[in-house]
């Protein structure tokens, strides 16, 4: 069976760029360190050691031949870095150097679930009031008032996610005590399905997920006005408009829905950066997901840790931009990565 | 503003005649730059008037308030922060030395894209597939991850790491806008004729089709510039940036560490801030006004009469006139 729009040639080609953008990223974070500084993994194993010497577990010599096994200390470069390679493309991390009885997979598995539920939802929050605001915008039957207004909700797009959240902490958490400074929850309750849990999730989510949305939804506005602006050319406008349709019809199924589908590929294109921003926000709001067990590795200089959480934000952002691009035709039959597109 | 290209509207293929150069002085461009250019005045003008020694720790009394609130002194008109520096002289040594580790990074990202971009562009073939693949799986890194990594790992890294570390991931998004570009200048009229008359590849990419691609290089300059100093930022107030330059990012982690937020020290972090938000919106405002000059089609939106745009040959992403300005990526058109 064939998939629409969808040649076996474009299929492969963009699974080779996927394999390509982790040999990449994983490369990078191997070699350059390793050109910068004298030799960054003899420094590490001296300081393992003392730590797990000092902290008296009978465990260390575990530590010490996980940390030999994954970089092969006395191979060659060129070994060392097919150990590394191969260590992190099958998710054999190792143990954390802080927290040491525990792996580094079980640490990033209890944090993944509060990362992925606020990135998922304040994602989705932000696209849609985002693309709305950038439909109203370019759309001549908009009234003048919300038009001179809806610009200034861009005001935060230009300025990095965490420096909005220093705002909202600072007033609604400091000042007025509206919300928690920190935490996804209040710790008297106990985790589960029941409401006072769940109550103290979203309350302590509200500010997280305010930051990113209103950091991230003028990026929706814009590139939204700027697909209804190129639709508002189209010939298809001026027959829907010759035809006599109603105006509301021509707005929802002949603007919108072809302006929105395009955000598609814009979303793959800024994954990184929304997850890269959310890093930060996590940090700032001491909010318990990957974001804050990043900060934590780096704080104690975790090594094992930063260098698998990024590994693993890079692979979840390259699969995610590979899934958008191989649905993408799916969804809009416009698009064919066809050789020979019917016309 | 409105003054466009008549003989560019009648001919597609004809170069743009000079009174394109009118089309700069469009307002947006005009208030962005300003803001960008006040705070390079900030560092040019301000250490004739105020010691930026005061930027170093114990220099001066801690935990002051600026001149207007309850206990401020003249002798600190922003205040000082809790290692006893000077908010006024961590400003004027920190908004420039933000600006110049973005425009490092985005010239040096730049120059790479424009070398790659131009020659994928303009020749095709096997060098146009081998630079798109590269650019196109570079894009999907996400930066600011890998400089963690990467600045944690560094033992200290100074202002020109930290720009060179950033370059090494502003020149895809550069790299493909400017391909697009090339493409598309590629079998315009000029261009032929040029090839006809016998100039190198060099002369007629560097010579005759540069100049009248401008508008997208200084907009792809201004957008790597400020996803550059965006990065930069986050990277500082994660305190992985340059530990022996006050930069911007540095003042807002070492008040978030001082509990600045707890103890009502809005000025220690909130005035870096202030200066923030004007270097990252004029950036944005300028590269919205450069949108406008790269893609008339926005700018004549309002006052246009509805006529047929010409069909554009169908490509796999999204159409020509989506703007994709500022934040997070390049500016302008790609395909």
């Amino acid at each position: 069976m064939r998939l629409r729009g969808l040649s076996l040639r474009y299929v492969l080609r963009r699974l080779g760029t996927f394999a390509l953008t982790i040999w990449l990223a994983a490369s990078l974070i191997f070699v350059i360190p390793r050109l910068m500084a004298g030799n960054p993994v003899a420094a590490m194993v001296g300081k393992i050691s003392l730590q797990s010497g000092s902290a008296a577990n009978g465990n260390s010599a575990g530590l010490i031949a996980a940390w030999n096994a994954r970089f092969g200390l006395n191979d060659p470069a060129i070994v060392q870095y097919l150990l590394f390679l191969k260590n992190s493309v099958t998710f054999n991390f190792g143990f954390s150097i802080t927290d040491f009885p525990a792996t580094v997979n079980q640490l990033i598995g209890a944090a993944l679930p509060w990362t992925l539920a606020l990135m998922f939802l304040a994602t989705l929050i932000s696209f849609v009031i985002g693309s709305a605001i950038g439909a109203l915008m370019a759309w001549r039957g908009t009234p003048s008032v919300l038009r001179s207004i809806l610009p200034f909700s861009l005001t935060f797009t230009a300025i990095p996610s965490f420096m909005l959240g220093l705002l909202l902490l600072y007033v609604f958490s400091y000042t007025l005590g509206w919300f928690p400074t920190s935490n996804a929850y209040d710790l008297g309750v106990t985790a589960g399905l029941n409401w006072p849990f769940l109550s103290s999730v979203i309350h302590h989510g509200v500010l997280p997920a305010l930051t990113i949305v209103g950091a991230s939804m003028g990026f929706w506005a814009l590139s939204m006005r700027g697909m209804m602006v190129t639709i508002e050319g189209e010939d298809y406008m001026v027959l829907g408009e010759a035809k006599g349709l109603r105006p509301s019809r021509l707005f929802w199924r002949y603007r919108i829905r072809n302006a929105a589908l395009p955000q598609v590929t814009s979303l793959a294109l800024t994954l990184g950066s929304i997850i890269s921003g959310q890093i930060l926000v996590e940090y700032l709001f001491a909010y318990p997901g990957v974001g804050q067990l990043l900060y934590q590795g780096i704080l104690n200089e975790d090594y094992v840790l930063v260098e698998s959480i990024v590994f693993l934000l890079i692979v979840t952002t390259a699969l995610a931009v590979l899934v958008l691009d191989l649905i993408y035709p799916l969804l809009d039959p416009r698009i064919s990565y066809l050789r020979e597109a019917p016309r | 503003m409105t003054t466009g290209n008549p003989l560019g509207t009648l001919l597609p293929g004809a170069p743009p005649t000079s009174t394109r150069r009118l089309a700069w002085l469009n307002w947006k461009l005009a208030v962005g730059g300003s803001m960008v250019l006040a705070v390079v005045g900030l560092g040019l003008v301000g250490p004739l008037f105020w010691s930026t020694r005061l930027a170093r720790p114990a220099s001066s009394p801690p935990d002051l308030p600026p001149l207007w609130a309850h206990g401020g002194t003249a002798a600190h008109p922003l205040g000082t922060e809790s290692l006893g520096r000077d908010i006024l002289a961590l400003l004027i040594v920190g908004g420039p030395a933000s600006l110049r580790v973005g425009a490092i990074a985005a010239g040096v990202g730049l120059g790479v894209a424009m070398l790659l971009g131009f020659v994928a562009g303009y020749f095709g073939g096997w060098i146009d597939d081998v630079v798109r693949v590269l650019a196109d799986a570079w894009v999907t890194i996400p930066a600011l991850a890998v400089m963690v990594v990467l600045a944690a790992t560094l033992s200290s890294i100074t202002v020109g790491t930290e720009a060179f570390l950033l370059a090494l991931f502003s020149w895809p998004m550069a790299t493909r806008m400017l391909r697009s570009q090339m493409l598309s200048m590629r079998g315009r009229g000029y261009v032929k004729m040029a090839r006809l008359s016998g100039l190198s590849n060099f002369s007629i990419m560097f010579r005759e089709i540069l100049p009248n691609m401008i508008p997208y290089v200084v907009a792809s300059f201004v957008s790597a510039m400020a996803v550059a100093i965006m990065a930069a930022t986050s990277l500082e107030a994660l305190g992985l940036g340059p530990s022996q330059t006050p930069t911007l990012g540095l003042t807002i982690y070492y008040a978030i560490q001082g509990s600045a937020l707890l103890r009502g020290m809005w000025w220690w972090w909130g005035l870096p801030l202030v200066l923030l938000v004007i270097i990252f919106s004029g950036l944005f405002i300028m590269s919205i006004g450069l949108d406008e000059v790269s893609n008339p089609r926005l700018k004549r939106y309002a006052q246009r009469a509805r006529r047929r745009a010409p069909r554009r040959p169908a490509r796999g992403t999204a159409g020509a006139g989506r703007s994709r300005t500022a934040v997070g990526s390049g500016v302008g058109t790609d395909q």
